[in-house]
């Protein structure tokens, strides 16, 4: 136990910063978080990156934290700073991310009257935080830092806000850590329902057409070796969500790739025809499931999630255990040992080979640079070695199911919320978590501006990230939508000014190349990967250019648009 | 000090969150708190019970007022109103004698049983809230199991209740 | 007549006179996108950042005075106006918000790209609204026109979920509104205005603290003419700057934590204190209890809940600002306060702003401003960031026109004035718009230079650029002991390459002797323009006044002798 007399309450949240083990955080300051910045100043232990925009900094930490594993941390000021992480602090929420969120707020003497740089944030943020904070006595200052960092990652992981008052910051208190924690109403006690784990086993091994489905709770829970060796040993098909990209690595034969709306034809036919999914950490999403009525209508559903909110929410299961994906996972594996009895499924695999051969994910290299073969020429290059951050749209798409990775912790995209700006700063926590790792920026003409800001931050951090970008001209995705359901009628969605990012780049001081013909591609990827330092690939592509397959929003999973 | 306030709101969804929050974003105490629809499905009474000094209580209905949804509010707390709180307590009685000594503060207070088990009752009271806090002391010693306590609901006396305007359609 | 609800949002936009909406498309607003392509009245503006669309909508709403615009889609699109909504509604600017909804069977699932963004905007709207029925959209939108535009402005979010959006429905002829619970008060009450006029003729050192409500009002010739009348000087808030032209001779100027000094002297000594549609907000009053101790407090104000809020009151009247000060200006006879003006001017003339330059360098950025000032008072509008360079604004440039500052008090939101300049400019293409900004302001929303450059606005951009956080900065030199924490920003891009790299047109300003004939050059040049000006990190913002100090105990800049 801790125990430092009579310190400032700036100076209790970095010394529980530091108990947490926290050794890298983001943000940017203002006057009412003044207090705290001043005790980091002499603090060592803790890097503080300082991004261009708060909108940034929360990005950052969601990035670092997905590819850590360990929570992320943000600090912003009072007002504009706190209503500026709320787009971060939304997409950590749906994406399920462990994340502790530090605002400011004006002196207590001024709560409430709408003083200078005044907002309520944790009345804006209670629909998009697992809980928020508000400090009003600095007695209870450690014990909400520490329940903050306890409730981020416990359970369900996701955001959480402390606000915390200047004059709070400012006063002076014992610090004690760890404190009680004072949370009845919240219990993360494993409930694994036994005979629910045996029923779910029995529908496996009696299934004939059996079908795993994964997603980012794997990821959440650090269980993708324990999944990837139950899908070896049940020897069954594995499709993910696109938050379960890299739970199985993209080369195995197994994989099946991703699901949904922009899920692979073979993946989409293996879950209308399966007569079982087992799905583990997954929340069967509309972009998941397509129809909801035609969605796997000859499948049982065994589903294995921490939040027993989830289970039954979308798609009625046979089986649910609620718990732990890992631990779920290993009693799956320990029962297994003890059966004898599963059904052949030989012609299953036989079946969902045949569909891999006819419908293959694939494209026409013309005389115009695809996008599909600009990650191929990275994967020619990576070998799957390599971190990588998407922005929304579709570059997320075609990385999501072209670019090759071995983990979940390699690919970071924002999914739930499709947060557009997400990439960039992403990759700048990717990077510091892994200074010695390749890590690529995935991004499009339009994702890329809204955080463009952001490439100082690169520079002064000297992070080797490398940029690319598909650019074509365009909002794509929308693009797309428009072009194949509203008549080809473009409102709004084709930038008429299309600013030079290569030249942008040289303003920040970051190396920058425009790739025009397919020709280039294999060697700008590698001057742009062997270079040292970071590096922005423009890479021209059509605004004609969609991404198939595409099931139609609303629609069955086996019609798709290819 | 305390302030009953009567407050017509739209019956709409998402007007109590409109209220909570405004109660915890400006730093007001809520005491009590009862919604119920009206005569007309349209609209719901809440009735509040606030405390703070004047210029918070000011602060506090002027606040309220500037909510869109909130359609007329009256501060009733000088005015003569009936002001009544429900509970139900679930007390232990082991025995008879028990079961007597209850029975009898119950009809002191012209409350009523609603309830009998094994070893435990069910009292169910309404009154003003100095009545309430009464009843509760006086069954504590025999051991509370359970209980439960609605918000103030109150209305003035005479033809002054504040009715909410009439529709003009 | 029957259309899509789409089709009948944009008849009610036109029908409030809407001709321009700043948004990004996605999924979910796409029927209103389709709805958009094809009416021919309104101009959409595409921005970069869902963010800048709400700033844009504040700068052209307070251009125009009536409701600005923005449209953005569900999830993070709606998530991105929330800076700006709360912006606005610190600022009490009118503004109609519209999002996207997933579609009604998903509502609460988390569905792709949903948020409760109508739960998330209640602490900082004045009114929000889920439409869950189609029928009740051009009823809805009509509330959300009234309310965002009637008594005390303010932003109103309108979330239309994809499907009701795409739903056919009978546009009503009449849209009358009438809502229950909001009746906004316009006229004063005659027994209020007596106290207001006995009051009057008793002080002997009466002042006008004039708000960012007389904006809306816009009372400006009548405060001029009450001025006269009662014979008092004027302060302005932040948001009232420009309402009172500054060179005129009973102009004190802002008051405040960073106010001129003669503004803070006479809020301190005065011994009736007339408040405009101010909302006594804690940077201008500093230590409330030391706050204009001598003085009798009348609060004129369209919200009765600003009434009492911050500052005890002596006389209030609830109304609207312009109808009570017309009433005021019949029922006041001609004071002479020649001794208290006398008093106040002497003020003016023994701490002249140009005393509070600060430390000596190369290019001062108070000279800057009040050149740019002289330059073009009489045709511009001048939008600000958040920082020094927003205070040196407020301080030096002497406002002349009526609602020619554009800037962020309330929520004092870094990255506001670029995009609020482009809305300014889309309400007024013939204006010369200037956007004062700071390095770290610019950077928040610089993406916008495409949308600028993409609509063709000749938007001048005054940048000063120090490399660092420097309002920040001034804190910590003062109060954390010159411990400078996290205000670094020596890594700058170079702002004119980067500029040029948007097709942006470009200057350089760094020593005083070229600040002249560079600054008449760029304002002259045509298209849009960055003028950067390279100033010292170590210029300060005087006076200020400390923490829990009064305004007369303001701290000012002592030259070295």
């Amino acid at each position: 136990m801790t125990k430092i007399e009579n310190i400032r309450g700036a100076q209790i949240v970095v010394e529980a910063l530091k108990e947490e083990g926290v050794d890298t955080m983001f943000g940017y300051p203002g006057g009412a978080n003044m207090v705290i910045y001043d005790a980091l100043y002499d603090e060592k232990a803790i890097n503080h990156i300082l991004t261009r925009h708060e909108q940034a900094a929360i990005h950052a930490a969601d990035g670092y934290a997905r590819t850590t594993g360990k929570p992320g941390v943000v600090m912003a000021t009072s007002g504009p700073g706190g209503t500026n992480l709320v787009t971060g602090l939304a997409n950590a929420y749906m994406d399920s991310v462990p994340l502790v969120a530090i605002t400011a707020q004006v002196g207590r003497s001024l709560l409430g009257k709408d003083s200078f740089q005044e907002a309520d944030i944790v009345g804006i943020t209670i629909p998009i935080t697992k809980y928020s904070y508000l400090v009003k006595d600095i007695k209870d200052l450690a014990r909400i830092i520490h329940e903050a960092f306890y409730l981020a990652t416990t359970g369900r992981p996701g955001p959480v806000l402390v606000d915390i008052p200047k004059d709070v910051t400012q006063e002076l208190a014992d610090f004690v850590y760890p404190p009680e924690m004072d949370l009845p109403g919240y219990s993360i006690e494993s409930k694994i329902d036994m005979a629910e784990v045996d029923a779910a086993m029995d529908m496996i091994c009696s299934a004939k057409r059996p079908l795993m489905f994964v997603g980012g709770g794997v990821r959440n829970a650090g269980a993708s070796e324990d999944v990837l060796a139950l899908v070896e040993k049940l020897n069954v098909p594995v499709s993910w969500s696109l938050m379960g990209k890299g739970v199985i690595p993209d080369d195995h034969e197994l994989n099946l790739g991703m699901v949904g709306m922009h899920g692979t034809a073979y993946a989409n036919y293996a879950f209308s025809e399966c007569d079982l999914i087992l799905g583990i950490g997954v929340r069967f999403d509309d972009r998941v499931t397509g129809k909801l009525s035609t969605f796997a209508k000859n499948a049982m559903v065994v589903h294995v999630d921490i939040d027993d909110a989830e289970i039954d929410k979308i798609v009625p299961t046979s089986a649910a255990v609620h718990g732990d994906a890992g631990e779920v996972t290993r009693l799956f594996l320990k029962k297994l040992d003890e059966r004898e009895d599963r059904e052949d499924i030989t012609e299953w695999h036989d079946r969902v080979e045949d569909w891999k051969e006819t419908h293959p994910l694939a494209y026409d290299q013309t005389d115009i640079i695809k996008p599909q073969y600009v990650l191929e020429a990275i994967n020619r290059q990576t070998k799957g070695d390599c971190y990588a951050s998407t922005e929304v749209g579709q570059n997320q798409m075609w990385s999501a199911q072209w670019l090759q990775v071995k983990t979940p912790e390699q690919f970071v995209t924002s999914g739930g919320l499709g947060t557009m700006g997400f990439g960039l700063p992403a990759a700048i926590g990717m990077q510091l978590a892994h200074p010695d790792k390749t890590v690529l920026s995935m991004s499009g003409d339009g994702s890329f501006q809204m955080n463009i800001q952001e490439l100082q931050t690169i520079k002064e951090l000297k992070l080797p990230v490398k940029i690319v970008i598909l650019n074509n001209g365009c909002l794509g995705m929308v693009r797309q939508w428009q072009d194949l359901f509203m008549d080809k009628r473009y409102a709004c969605t084709v930038f008429l000014d299309k600013p030079d990012f290569v030249r942008i780049a040289e303003a920040y001081g970051i190396k920058g190349r425009m790739v025009m013909n397919p020709d280039e591609v294999e060697d700008a990827v590698k001057e742009a990967l062997e270079y040292d330092g970071p590096f922005l690939l423009n890479i021209a592509i059509e605004s004609e250019e969609n991404v198939f397959p595409m099931v139609p929003a609303g629609g069955s999973l086996n019609n798709m648009l290819k | 000090m305390k302030h009953t306030l009567s407050v017509l709101v739209e019956n709409k969804p998402g007007v109590l969150t409109r209220i909570a929050g405004l109660f915890a974003r400006r730093g007001y105490n809520i005491s009590s708190l009862a919604v119920g629809e009206t005569d007309d499905p349209d609209v719901s009474r809440m009735t509040i019970v606030v405390s703070g000094d004047e210029v918070v209580i000011e602060q506090v209905c002027k606040q309220l007022n500037k909510l869109v949804d909130v359609i007329k509010l009256t501060d009733i707390t000088d005015k003569e109103f009936i002001g009544r709180e429900m509970i139900f307590i679930k007390v232990n009685c082991p025995d008879a004698k028990a079961r007597m000594e209850i029975m009898q503060f119950v009809d002191i207070f012209r409350a009523r049983v609603v309830d009998i088990g094994k070893d435990t009752m069910i009292i169910e009271a309404t009154g003003e809230a100095a009545k309430i806090d009464a009843i509760e002391d006086t069954l504590r010693p025999f051991g509370i199991r359970d209980f439960v306590r609605t918000g103030q609901i109150a209305m003035v006396r005479g033809a002054k209740n504040p009715k909410h305007p009439k529709k003009s359609n | 007549m029957k259309m899509k609800a789409a089709e009948s949002l944009m008849k009610i936009l036109e029908d409030h006179g809407v001709d321009v909406i700043f948004g990004y498309p996605g999924g979910a607003v796409l029927p209103i996108y389709d709805a958009i392509l094809k009416n021919d009245n309104i101009k959409h503006v595409l921005v970069r950042n869902e963010q800048a669309a709400p700033h844009a909508a504040s700068g052209y709403a307070k251009m125009k005075n009536r409701p600005g615009v923005c449209l953005a889609t569900s999830g993070p699109g709606a998530t991105n106006l929330v800076t700006g909504i709360a912006t606005a509604y610190m600022d009490s600017v009118p503004m109609v918000a519209i999002t996207g909804q997933v579609s009604t069977p998903m509502i609460g699932t988390d569905a792709f790209q949903e948020v409760d963004i109508t739960g998330i905007t209640m602490p900082i709207t004045k009114h929000n609204y889920l439409v869950k029925d189609a029928k009740d959209l051009p009823r809805i939108m009509s509330e959300a026109f009234h309310v965002a535009s009637t008594g005390r402005p303010g932003p109103v979010l309108v979330d239309i979920p994809r499907d009701v959006a795409d739903t056919m429905i009978e546009h009503p002829d009449d849209l009358t509104v009438n809502i229950k619970g909001y009746k906004p008060t316009y006229k004063g009450h005659n027994s209020q205005i007596k106290k207001i006029v006995k009051a009057l003729e008793k002080a002997e050192a009466p002042l006008i603290m004039a708000g960012g409500g007389m904006q809306y009002a816009g009372a400006g010739d009548e405060l001029k003419e009450f001025a006269e009348r009662i014979d008092a000087p004027v302060v302005t808030t932040l948001n009232a700057i420009s309402i009172f032209p500054e060179t005129d001779k009973r102009a004190l100027g802002m008051l405040g934590m960073h106010g001129r000094p003669a503004a803070n002297y006479a809020v301190s000594h005065c011994d009736l204190l007339i408040s405009l549609g101010a909302r006594f907000g804690d940077r201008a009053t500093g230590s409330v209890g030391k706050f204009a101790k001598k003085a009798t407090i009348i609060h004129i104000d369209i919200d009765p809940a600003e009434i009492g809020k911050n500052v005890r009151v002596d006389v209030p009247i609830v109304g609207d600002v312009k109808i009570i000060l017309k009433d005021l200006n019949a029922a006041v006879e001609q004071r002479d306060h020649s001794e208290w003006n006398s008093k106040v001017a002497d003020w003016k003339l023994e701490h002249p702003m140009s005393d509070q330059y600060g430390n000596e360098s190369d290019l001062k950025p108070q000279k800057i401003l009040e050149l740019l000032g002289d330059l073009t008072r009489d045709r511009a509008v001048v939008t600000t960031d958040v920082g020094q360079h927003q205070m040196w604004t407020a301080l030096h440039y002497d406002f002349e026109k009526e609602r020619t500052l554009i800037t962020s008090g309330g929520l004092g939101t870094m990255g506001y004035g670029f995009p609020a300049a482009i809305g300014a400019q889309m309400a007024d293409p013939e204006k010369l718009v200037i956007c004062v900004t700071g390095d770290g302001s610019f950077q928040m929303s610089l993406p916008e230079m495409a949308t600028a450059i993409e609509h063709c606005l000749p938007i001048k951009i005054v940048l000063m650029n120090n490399s660092s956080l420097s309002l920040v900065k001034q804190l910590q030199h003062f109060q954390c002991d010159r411990r400078y924490s996290g205000i670094d920003f020596t890594a700058n891009p170079d702002f004119c390459l980067l500029a040029q790299a948007y097709g942006v047109k470009t200057f350089r300003i760094e020593k005083e002797e070229e600040m002249e004939e560079k600054l008449a050059e760029a304002l002259a040049s045509e298209g849009l323009t960055l003028i950067e000006c390279i100033v010292s990190d170590k210029e300060m913002v005087y006076p200020f006044v400390p923490g829990k100090k009064g305004l007369d105990e303001m701290v000012k800049f002592e030259k070295l002798k």
